[in-house]
């Protein structure tokens, strides 16, 4: 039978975490994704899974706590929200250059700064160019509702041990804070020693006789192999660019102008959609799902057969610059966006239209 | 005469089979390599080296994970506590420990020292101090002495003006969470029989859930104090032992000092 709730985002998270075999929470409280580490606690998922989750010192600590854990094959996670995901670069950057798997969630605020605790998605550049340190790809998730809060905490960690890579989440607050009904899918069993042993041979779990010790690390003192190590990891970044990219069309079959917009962004888009289309004007959305690897195959299509496309973002002006490249001047690419915590309005996005695009 | 003096009756020691045969990079006089063995040869005698995860710091023993023979982990600098804190709750059945240089563990790393410590994580803290940044070529370390030269100290330590060397074992010996702390030497052959017992009794302790078991070992760095080994075996001896008092601190939950 369907377990249907009704959930905040943040709250589907935390819940999908357990449900999906997650061994280990480690996280700081901050605006506004705290509710995950709050439920979790309430939820007890020790006495339900075994699962672990400790409240860190600092997100410092937590993202290292991250690094930890994966590193001894665990299903593990944080979350955060903006200044707490800039603590953590460091530790991003690690785990991406030692190849570790793990998940986790930024529900976005407004920056720069401690900025406010609204929502916004002006973390876009931080998530999909770096970040931190070296040269380095996180597969980045953009949920646009509660459901896919939940739905992509266990594809998250199935693409993390798929490719041995950081998964984030990238929400904003709208998203972390809306509660809707969500489908939570059944319980999955965590992992057995034995099963990590098995399934990721490279996990500091103990040395066992029958192999070299395992050494997690993202040293390497000598030129060479250090270049050897970045240029493999791009072609995993390759490999996953021409196989995970994800994106959702809407009513883009007969359109004359498409609007690009990810998160609750493209919550808003879709009914600017409607109220556009309304006005005879014929309008479509492409939702990119996967933020890195971007949907650049579908926009190019696209850009053969549209007139124009306009990136709406609550940024000044980030992710336009992905769908820049992606048409590559084949036609016009506008842009609209709220800063510092607004959330705009659908007839501000169709003013938006009417005004730069049309 | 015959050449070959490798004859089992000759045999007076064999190095652990948990050091591996890497050639060690550390410097001629360097304490690294005895506070390795002491470590090592511990965790073979305790047959624990399936169980065991080691984490390694930022700092001159970086590359730890290159000479013991058992699992590790390498932290970002400072963040060792975190990595062992995460290991050990995710599998409370191992032993868990960090190995850190004084820049690490007392510095940059504080935080996570202290909020470690104050959990009480059931893991073994060793605490290489050596009163300088060895690996970055020997600058002013959180526990150079007062008055003594480093290369961002080249007029001698100011207390007045960077503050006074610190002694974080004193410090974390007061937390609730730390079961243990002592002070230890690798100088003299009976100071490593005294380093040996303790990290036992740490293991031991740690692995029975008993909370954080801290080891400090006051190292000499000739290197970086610009001395022979011996020369810096002294100094260390007559100065660095006179503020860094060897020897128990907190024994089995209660201060001694």
């Amino acid at each position: 039978m369907e377990d249907l709730r009704l959930m905040k985002g943040n709250e589907a998270f935390a819940e999908a975490a357990i449900r999906a075999g997650c061994d280990g929470y480690f996280g700081y409280p901050i605006t506004p994704q705290s509710e995950v580490m709050e439920y979790l606690m309430k939820e007890r998922p020790e006495n339900r899974t075994g699962m672990v989750v400790l409240q860190a010192e600092s997100e410092v600590s937590s993202i290292n706590m991250v690094y930890a854990g994966a590193g001894c094959g665990k299903k593990v996670m944080t979350s955060t929200s903006s200044p707490g995901y800039s603590l953590m670069q460091e530790g991003i950057s690690y785990i991406a250059a030692a190849e570790l798997p793990c998940v986790v969630l930024n529900v976005v605020r407004g920056g720069p700064g401690l900025g406010t605790i609204q929502p916004s998605q002006s973390d876009y550049f931080q998530a999909t160019k770096g970040g931190g340190h070296g040269d380095y790809r996180l597969i980045v998730l953009a949920p646009s509702s509660v459901q896919e809060m939940a739905d992509f905490v266990p594809m998250g960690f199935d693409l993390a041990f798929k490719y041995r890579n950081p998964v984030l989440v990238l929400a904003d607050g709208v998203i972390g804070q809306t509660m809707e009904k969500v489908v939570l899918q059944p319980q999955r069993p965590r992992l057995t020693e034995e099963e990590i042993r098995k399934n990721t041979p490279w996990a500091t779990v103990g040395k066992s006789i029958d192999r070299e010790h395992n050494i997690v690390t993202s040293l390497d003192l000598q030129a060479a192999s250090q270049e050897k190590h970045v240029l493999h990891l791009q072609e995993k970044y390759r490999e996953i660019e021409a196989a995970e990219s994800r994106c959702e069309m809407i009513k883009c079959e007969d359109a004359d102008y498409v609007l690009v917009a990810y998160g609750s962004s493209a919550r808003i888009c879709q009914k600017a959609v409607d109220l556009l289309r309304a006005k005879g004007v014929k309008v479509g959305l492409l939702r990119p799902i996967t933020l890195w690897p971007f949907p650049s195959k579908e926009v190019k299509e696209l850009a053969t057969r549209v007139k124009g496309f306009m990136s709406v973002e609550m940024s000044l002006g980030q992710m336009v610059e992905d769908v820049k490249l992606a048409v590559e001047g084949k036609v016009k690419v506008e842009f609209f966006g709220r800063c510092g915590g607004i959330v705009p309005a659908p007839e501000e996005v169709v003013h938006a239209v009417e005004t730069k695009l049309l | 005469m015959s050449s070959n003096i490798c004859t089992p009756e000759n045999l007076v020691y064999k190095k652990t089979s948990l050091l591996t045969d890497k050639v060690m990079h550390y410097c001629p006089g360097c304490g690294h390599g005895t506070i390795h063995r002491a470590l090592m040869e511990v965790v073979d005698e305790m047959g624990l080296q399936d169980k065991t995860i080691g984490i390694a710091p930022v700092g001159c023993s970086v590359l730890a994970y290159d000479y013991m023979n058992i699992d590790m982990q390498e932290a970002a600098h400072g963040r060792a506590p975190a990595v062992a804190t995460a290991i050990k709750r995710l599998m409370p059945e191992k032993f868990v420990f960090t190995y850190q240089g004084d820049g690490d563990l007392a510095a940059i790393g504080t935080a996570e020292t202290i909020h470690c410590c104050n959990r009480g994580e059931n893991i073994l803290m060793v605490f290489v101090n050596n009163a300088i940044y060895g690996m970055t070529g020997g600058q002013m370390a959180p526990t150079t002495l007062e008055g003594m030269k480093t290369a961002t100290s080249p007029y001698g330590r100011d207390v007045e003006k960077v503050g006074w060397p610190l002694r974080i074992t004193e410090m974390v010996a007061q937390l609730n969470g730390v079961w243990s702390a002592s002070r230890h030497t690798v100088h003299t052959p009976a100071a490593v029989m005294k380093l040996k017992k303790a990290l036992k009794k740490g293991i031991e302790d740690s692995m029975a859930g008993k909370g954080t078991c801290f080891v400090e070992v006051c190292s000499s760095c000739n290197s970086g104090w610009k001395m022979s080994p011996v020369e810096a075996n002294k100094w260390m001896a007559e100065h660095v032992l006179e503020y860094f008092v060897p020897g128990d601190i907190k024994v089995d939950g209660k201060m001694v000092r």
